[in-house]
This record gives C-alpha cells, sequence and structure tokens, in this order.
C-alpha cells in the first residue's frame, strides 16, 4: 500500500525567545483521519508547537507543509482561510456577544460580501448571511448549545465556553482542527460530551486533529497516535499503548517511580 | 365548527362513530385527504420553526407502518416508544396502529431498570426510542429483554459507532415501508381498513401513586369518544388554534389533547427544540389553550412570585396592589355580585400594568384556557391564576377512563371542586364514599392484571379509589385517595391532601407530605424546600449554603418554614393544624420512587421509605439521625448521614 500524503507535516521545528529554546527540532506528520495527541509536562513547548502551525510563532527553521503547500511564511488568518482552525488554552471568546455571534464570527472567513454590502443586508448579502447562519445552527445543534444560543458568553458556565470555542472553530469549515486543552477545567459530564464530539468529527466527518490534552485517561482514549515532548524536544512517538510503557515517557514525564500514566 | 366527526344528536344514546372515521389512522388518513396542505405540526428545528402538513403527518406513519409490517410487526403487537416530544413519536404511534398494532408511550426520564421492567413486563415485541439516550437504557438491559426484536432509533446522532443486529434507524424503517408501498400500492389501505374501534389503541400506563405502575388498555373508540365528548363542553378549541406538546407523550393527559384532539379538531400543535427550550418555544408560540400537571402551575406560581419579590420597592408594591384587585374582583365574582365601577377601573388598569406583561411572560398572552390535571391544584393556586385573568380549570379523570370524566364549566370554576362531568358521562358516590364514573371510555382492563382490572371494573363502573362526594352545584368534589383519607377520633374525616396544597402555596416549599399518628394523634408534615427560591432567600440575606441538604438544615431556613407553617395553621381548623415539621435532607424524586413520574406523592412508599423519621417525629424528638441511600442519575448510589432539626410549631389560641 502506497503511504497516505500526510495533510499537514511540520519539519525540524526551531523557536527560541531570546535565548530560550522553545522548540528544539521537532517533526510531525498529521494524517487524514486521525487524531495526534501531544503531551509533556508544563513549559515543554507543546502550545508553541500549535502557534507555529497556525501562524502565530514564525519558527527561525523548519516548515510547516499543509495540503503539500508551505505555509511557514503566511500569516494566521491566510492559514485560517485555508482550513486551520483552533481552540485555545484559555478561553478567547467575545464575552460581551450571545453564543450564536461568537460562533458567527467563525464564518467570517468564509463570507464574500463586503462591509457595506452586509451593511445594507440585501440581495446576495442577506442570502450569503442565511446559510451562515444555517452553518451555524448546525453547529449549535451539533454541541446541543440551543437552550443558550442568544446568551452572552460572558455569562455562561466554564464547559459551556469550551463548546462555544469549538462551535466557532468549526464554524471556519476547517480542514485540521487544532485543540488546546479542549477539556481543562472541565466536569466528568463535560468531558464525556467533548469526547463524544471528538470522535464524532473524526469518525463522521473525517477531520484530522491534533490534541493538547493533560487528562491522561482521555488522551489515551482518543488519540490515535501520540507524541511526547519535553523541554521543547520530541522524546518518543507511537500508538498510545506503546507510549504508556515507554521507559524515556515514563522517566521524563510521568516521574521516575510511576508504572505508567494515572487515568486521571 | 369544523369538527371532522359530527356529534351525536342525542347525547345519552350509546356512542357511535362514523364507519369512515373510527380508529385513529382512518381519521389520519381522511385528515390528509381533506386539508392535506393544512398544518398539523411546527417543530423548532435549528432555531427556526418548520412547519408539517397533514399530508406528511399522514405520509409518514403509512412509511413508518409498512416499515414495521416489512419488519414482521404483526397485529396486536405492540411498539413501545419513548423519547422526547417529537413529531416521529407520533408517526411512529399512528404507524404502528395503522397495521394494526398497538401504541405504548412510556416516560423518557425513566432510569434504565425502570424502563427495562416495563418493557419486559409489557411484552412489547419494537421499540421505538427517540435518540441515543434511550437506546443506551434499553441496549444496556438488553439481555433481560429477549423478546424484543428490533430497537428503531429515530436520532442517529452518536450513534455512528453502534453495530447491533437487532439496531434500525427510524431512516431505514421509512425506506422500508416505501420499498413495500412500491410492490403493494393497495396493502396500506388494506391494513387500516381491518382496524376496528373495539381494537386496543394504546397501553396507557397509571400513574400508579399506591403501587408499581400499571398499563391500561384503551381502544380507539374509548378515545374518541373521549375527546368528542370533552369538546362538547369545551366547543371553542378550533382548527385556527397553537398548542405546545412538552410534556411526557406516556401521560394520558398528552394523549387526550396531542394524539386524539388532534386528530379530531385539527389545530396546530408546535414542538420545542430540546427540553431545555421549552419554556422559551412556549412563549414564541404563546397557545390558545394547554393541559399540565399541577407542578407546571406551582412551578409556574413560584417563578413568577420570586420574580416579584426579586423587583424593586416600586414594582413589588404594584404587583401587590394589581394582585390584591385581581383577588377582589374573582372573589365577587364567585359569590355572583356584581363589581363595582371603581374596582372594574381599578382592574382595568392592573390588566394592562401587570397582568398582561406577566402572562405574556409566561406565554399565557393568548391562553384561552388551561386546564390542571393529573392531581388537583389548591384552590390558592387556583385564585392566584385567576387574579391575573387566566381561566385556569381542573380536569378530573384518571387514566382508566381515557383522562376526564369532569371539567370545570367557564363561569362554573369552583375552586374548591373537580368539575361537572363532561358529555355522556355519569358520576356517582358510593356508600363508602367513593366515586365510580361510567362513561363510553371506561378502559378494557390493565395489561396482565385480572385482579386489579377486576377491583377496578365493576358492573361498567370505574371504581377510582377517590374519597369524595357531590358538591350542591352539582360539581364532584374530590377529598382524597379513599386510601389516604384519615378519620379522626371525633369520626370525621381529614385529608392530607388539602394541607398539603396550602403548605405548598409558597415560593419556598416545594413539596410537602402530611403525616399523621394515629397512637400520638400528632400531624406532622415533612417538608422539602425550592432550591431555587429558598437559595435565593438565603443569597438575599448572606446566608452561606454548601447544598441542598445543608440549606435545608440552615436555623433561618427552619424560621422561614416555621413561620410558612404556623401562618397555614391559623386557617385550618384546630385538629387539622401541623403541630411538627422537618425540612427533608433531599428533595422527593421520582428515581427514588417517592414521587409518580407525574410528580404526584407515592404515599405509603414514603412512609415506609422514611418510618423511623416519622416515628421520631410522632414521638416527640427534636433531632434525627438519618442515613439514607442516593441514587444519582448516572446510576450510582451514596450513603448520606445527616441529623435533621425536627420543629415544633406552637398551638395557637382559639
Amino acid at each position: 500500500m502506497r503511504p497516505v500524503e500526510p495533510v499537514l507535516s511540520v519539519d525540524d521545528l526551531r523557536l527560541s525567545f531570546q535565548g530560550i529554546q522553545a522548540i528544539a527540532g521537532v517533526s510531525l506528520t498529521l494524517a487524514s483521519r486521525e487524531i495526534l495527541g501531544i503531551i509533556g509536562p508544563n513549559g515543554a513547548g507543546k502550545t508553541s508547537v500549535l502557534n507555529c502551525i497556525n501562524g502565530f510563532y514564525r519558527p527561525q527553521r523548519g516548515r510547516v507543509v499543509f495540503g503539500g503547500r508551505d505555509i511557514t511564511r503566511l500569516p494566521p488568518h491566510r492559514r485560517a482561510a485555508l482550513g486551520i482552525a483552533r481552540t485555545f488554552q484559555n478561553i478567547a471568546l467575545y464575552p460581551g456577544m450571545s453564543v450564536l455571534n461568537n460562533i458567527m464570527t467563525g464564518r467570517v472567513i468564509r463570507m464574500r460580501s463586503g462591509v457595506l454590502a452586509c451593511g445594507v443586508y440585501a440581495g446576495h448579502a442577506s442570502r450569503e448571511h442565511v446559510a451562515h447562519r444555517q452553518v451555524v445552527e448546525e453547529i449549535i445543534d451539533f454541541l446541543e448549545i440551543e437552550d443558550v444560543r442568544r446568551h452572552l458568553v460572558a455569562d455562561l458556565p466554564y464547559g459551556i465556553q469550551k463548546k462555544v470555542e469549538l462551535g466557532r472553530a468549526l464554524a471556519m469549515d476547517p480542514q485540521v482542527l487544532i485543540l488546546d486543552e479542549p477539556m481543562a477545567g472541565m466536569s466528568a459530564d463535560e468531558k464525556a460530551d467533548m469526547a463524544r464530539y471528538i470522535l464524532e468529527l473524526k469518525d463522521v466527518r473525517s477531520l484530522p486533529m491534533i490534541l493538547i490534552e493533560h487528562d491522561m485517561g482521555v488522551v489515551m482514549d482518543l488519540c490515535d497516535r501520540l507524541i511526547v515532548m519535553d523541554y521543547g524536544k520530541k522524546i518518543a512517538e507511537g500508538p498510545p499503548g506503546a507510549i504508556q510503557r515507554h521507559p524515556e515517557v515514563i522517566r521524563a514525564y510521568i516521574g521516575e517511580a510511576a508504572e505508567g500514566p494515572a487515568a486521571h | 365548527m369544523a369538527t371532522l366527526i359530527a356529534r351525536p344528536a342525542d347525547p345519552s344514546s350509546s356512542f357511535a362513530l362514523d364507519a369512515a372515521a373510527d380508529t385513529f389512522p382512518k381519521l389520519l388518513r381522511r385528515n390528509a385527504g381533506m386539508f392535506g396542505a393544512r398544518i398539523a405540526f411546527r417543530e423548532k428545528e435549528l432555531g427556526v420553526w418548520r412547519p408539517i402538513t397533514w399530508a406528511t403527518y399522514y405520509r409518514q406513519a403509512k412509511a413508518f407502518g409498512l416499515g414495521l409490517r416489512a419488519l414482521g410487526f404483526q397485529r396486536q403487537e405492540l411498539l413501545a416508544i419513548v423519547g422526547d416530544n417529537r413529531p416521529e413519536l407520533f408517526y411512529a404511534a399512528l404507524g404502528a396502529q395503522s397495521v394494526g398494532g398497538i401504541s405504548y408511550g412510556m416516560y423518557q426520564d425513566s432510569l434504565a431498570q425502570q424502563l427495562t421492567h416495563l418493557v419486559d413486563f409489557s411484552d412489547a415485541h419494537y421499540v421505538f426510542c427517540e435518540d441515543q439516550e434511550q437506546a443506551d437504557k434499553v441496549l444496556d438491559m438488553e439481555a433481560r429483554l429477549p423478546q424484543v426484536r428490533r430497537i428503531i432509533v429515530e436520532d442517529w446522532r452518536g450513534m455512528w459507532r453502534y453495530r447491533h443486529p437487532n439496531l434500525t434507524s427510524f431512516a431505514e424503517v421509512l425506506r422500508l415501508g416505501r420499498d413495500l408501498e412500491a410492490s403493494q400500492p393497495d396493502l396500506f389501505d388494506q391494513l387500516v381498513n381491518a382496524g376496528q374501534p373495539d381494537d386496543t389503541a394504546i397501553f396507557c400506563q397509571t400513574s400508579g401513586t399506591t403501587a408499581l405502575p400499571k398499563l391500561a388498555m384503551l381502544s380507539h373508540r374509548h378515545l374518541l369518544a373521549q375527546g368528542l365528548n370533552f369538546h362538547s363542553v369545551e366547543p371553542h378549541i378550533g382548527p385556527k388554534d397553537e398548542f405546545v406538546s412538552y410534556l411526557p407523550f406516556a401521560w394520558i393527559g398528552e394523549q387526550m389533547i396531542a394524539m386524539t384532539l388532534h386528530q379530531l379538531i385539527g389545530f396546530v400543535i408546535s414542538f420545542p427544540e430540546e427540553p431545555e427550550t421549552a419554556q422559551r418555544d412556549f412563549r414564541e408560540i404563546s397557545p390558545h389553550f394547554t393541559f399540565a400537571p399541577a407542578r407546571i402551575y406551582e412551578a409556574l406560581h413560584t417563578g413568577v412570585t420570586v420574580h416579584m419579590l426579586d423587583a424593586g420597592w416600586l414594582r413589588q408594591r404594584v404587583c401587590a396592589w394589581a394582585l390584591a384587585v385581581g383577588g377582589r374582583v374573582v372573589d365577587l365574582r364567585s359569590h355572583g355580585a356584581p363589581v363595582p365601577y371603581g374596582v372594574r377601573l381599578q382592574h382595568a388598569v392592573a390588566r394592562h400594568l401587570v397582568f398582561r406583561p406577566v402572562l405574556d411572560k409566561i406565554g399565557f398572552a393568548r391562553m384561552r384556557v388551561a386546564w390542571n390535571g393529573g392531581s388537583p391544584l389548591g384552590p390558592d393556586y387556583f385564585t392566584w391564576f385567576h387574579s391575573l385573568g387566566v381561566n385556569l380549570k381542573q380536569i378530573y379523570g384518571q387514566t382508566e377512563i381515557a383522562g376526564i370524566s369532569c371539567v370545570h364549566r367557564d363561569g362554573r370554576v369552583h375552586f374548591w371542586t373537580m368539575g361537572f362531568p363532561i358529555a355522556n358521562t355519569d358520576l356517582q358516590i358510593t356508600g363508602e364514599g367513593e366515586i365510580i364514573s361510567r362513561s363510553p371510555s371506561v378502559f378494557l382492563g390493565y395489561y396482565k392484571n385480572p385482579e386489579a382490572t377486576s377491583q377496578a371494573l365493576r358492573g361498567g363502573w370505574l371504581y377510582t379509589g377517590d374519597y369524595g362526594t357531590l358538591d350542591p352545584t352539582g360539581d364532584i368534589i374530590m377529598f382524597d385517595r379513599m386510601s389516604d383519607v384519615i378519620t379522626l377520633a371525633d369520626g370525621s374525616k381529614m385529608s392530607p391532601w388539602i394541607i398539603e396544597a396550602m403548605l405548598k402555596f409558597t415560593p419556598y416549599i416545594q413539596e410537602a407530605m402530611a403525616v399523621y399518628a394515629p397512637d400520638g394523634g400528632t400531624l406532622a408534615a415533612i417538608l422539602n424546600i425550592d432550591m431555587r427560591s429558598v437559595g435565593k432567600w438565603a443569597e438575599d440575606r448572606e446566608i452561606a449554603y454548601t447544598s441542598f441538604a445543608d440549606l435545608s438544615q440552615k436555623p433561618e431556613v427552619l424560621d422561614l418554614l416555621h413561620g410558612i407553617v404556623r401562618d397555614v395553621n391559623r386557617r385550618l381548623r384546630p385538629e387539622w393544624r401541623v403541630r411538627r415539621f422537618v425540612s427533608l435532607y433531599k428533595e422527593f424524586h421520582p428515581d427514588d420512587d417517592e414521587l409518580t413520574r407525574t410528580r404526584k406523592l407515592r404515599r405509603r412508599f414514603i412512609a415506609e421509605r422514611y418510618r423511623s423519621l416519622i416515628a421520631a417525629m410522632c414521638a416527640g424528638q427534636t433531632t434525627f439521625d438519618a442515613a439514607l441511600l442516593v441514587h444519582y442519575e448516572d446510576g450510582t448510589t451514596r450513603e448520606v448521614h445527616t441529623t435533621l432539626q425536627i420543629k415544633d410549631v406552637e398551638t395557637l389560641e382559639r
């Protein structure tokens, strides 16, 4: 069988901030229909890798290739337009706007009418709005947040805000979804819901994902493949079962005495 | 009035139905033919109300019914239906009935075990689950349900990983049905024509306040007769009216209105998007009539009262004034006295300033009539709703008589009665004081329970088990369940329900149960605080609390309850007064078998479960250490230890 062309690949990424080496030569690939987990202790450089992929950081060296195209030099909004969407560790929504409008902002990148046409809201602009609203409503339905669609984001509990963030990322019609700790601070029920959404996105919509998460139970259950990082380096890579037994991982990440990653 | 079946000219003659529409499937076929393009249902999907015509209703029911047939469904077989209210539940029920089957609605909040027990008992071979949540319950327990041949799931979301030989999607059933129709175009009509009015149409779970649920069997004739007899006393319900279906499909009240009356009259039924959005969707539709159990009205009263208490000083005063004016008008009218012009003027001001905005908020702006059923609502609630200008009426009836035997008549809404019998319905009081009733809608019997059937059904009369009497106005008064009525030392009867209804008429008490110790002669009450309003009350007073259990035992909260009980006692005869009470550390809940699914107290069960607490109350203890197993919604259990304060309520003079 011919190896499948990866959707996204990162090649020998290096990034340093005033002498501090955040990423010291990391490479990774993401296949279609794959959930790739990145784990590692705090400060290992996980989020920095994500920031390089979606364009918040410019690496000093290395390449990011998406859909066969080198996007290393593209600004973040161009990458988003190409189909790289992400959620953030610290929720980055517009707190003074409704759930509906927050998710709608994810559609802006797909809107073709200009500011003036949208302001007049006639003809093509209004038809386009209806079509976007349809997409947004389907996402609201998918995430089961109908009851809060008109609530201000600031008034909502943390777990729901996390869902809204995922919703906004989905509104961009992504080809790749990057999730930075999607379950941090969630209750067991909310985590179960989020896991269900992630699996459905993978299985039904064939959406490849890169996931950073600290809940090892979740990571082991959801991810097809894991990358372990420590001090800006990739120290291990493989399927969850193998990573659990990897001596380097146990030493660097889990701790000397541990027999394997704990469930929670 | 465009009812579809002519009403019998002589209401006392035996009940005949038009042969072309004497079953639900025939009626549906006729409706689709007569006004196919008219709107039957409206469903909110993706935030937009989407209309569904009678033609679609019929087409989907037809496809589903034939699909069931293709899957081997036989006449007289049962389709169990469980899920939130959606048009698909109706397609499924009508589809099953069309091919000669029986529909059996089950409460969607039932635990997996309860659901399994009921599916097993009913011998249903086919189960319709609205979504993954319900499918999971059935699949979890599937090993104990060998007779189930097919589990049909409507909303396939979340089901993409399930591989189970007995699972079929709703869409697949429709497809099978359409294929069968293509190969045998006449089959459906033949099957529908074979249906007879005396065939069993539905199984309906009775509320079961006294024992495990029983399954009442009702025929097409029973339900259709009920609908016509009911409509003849509420003839204003017309095809242009709006109704919102949000109460469990399993409840007889929903079968009465959304199934039966809908088919007979043809109004528009709207389905909320999700249970969580029901209240908002209800308000958007602003229906012309509604039928709900007492707990809904109690919750509305609590919600509005809490909001009023939350308002500023001026608005609070205006609301209090308006309610007082409304109360005065209700009082005068109930005595048949003329309302003075000054009061009328004030009433008009109150209506514009307070009543209309409040009614708009709760979706009652266009409400012509609101029926209460299931369990009676206290007179205080009636006064309150009528003060606001809501035409709230009591419906009295049992599942066994297709849901209704009596309803209040317009202009004769006596808050203390259950109303007047509907057309073709007789009620009598036996020598023991039991209410018995007879109508063309008295059921066939309980499924697989001849003992209970022979108890309830004697000589064509339904023995209701309710203790009651006839009011001089001709209305029926229901005192309480026969088994719950307490005979006092002087031979007079006491109804715990009346005391409880008075105790509950405050936003702070969610549920109350009066218990009586025959030996000590002490009347005591177990109270459940209303978490929302008591929590708010505590926050306003800067009282910190952690949980329901914690809040329920706060000295300030106990003082609040004490004041409420004392005020209720003032309005009660001395021998009816509550001497002691506890604030329970948890709410009574259907999952703990303490309430029925329609939120009625299951007294015997509660009395048994809290036997030692009740004994402690009657024995004069001041505290009680409770240890109880609490069931959580995820199915886990935990033992809870807590100390309850038992409070005395001082004896009043007079």
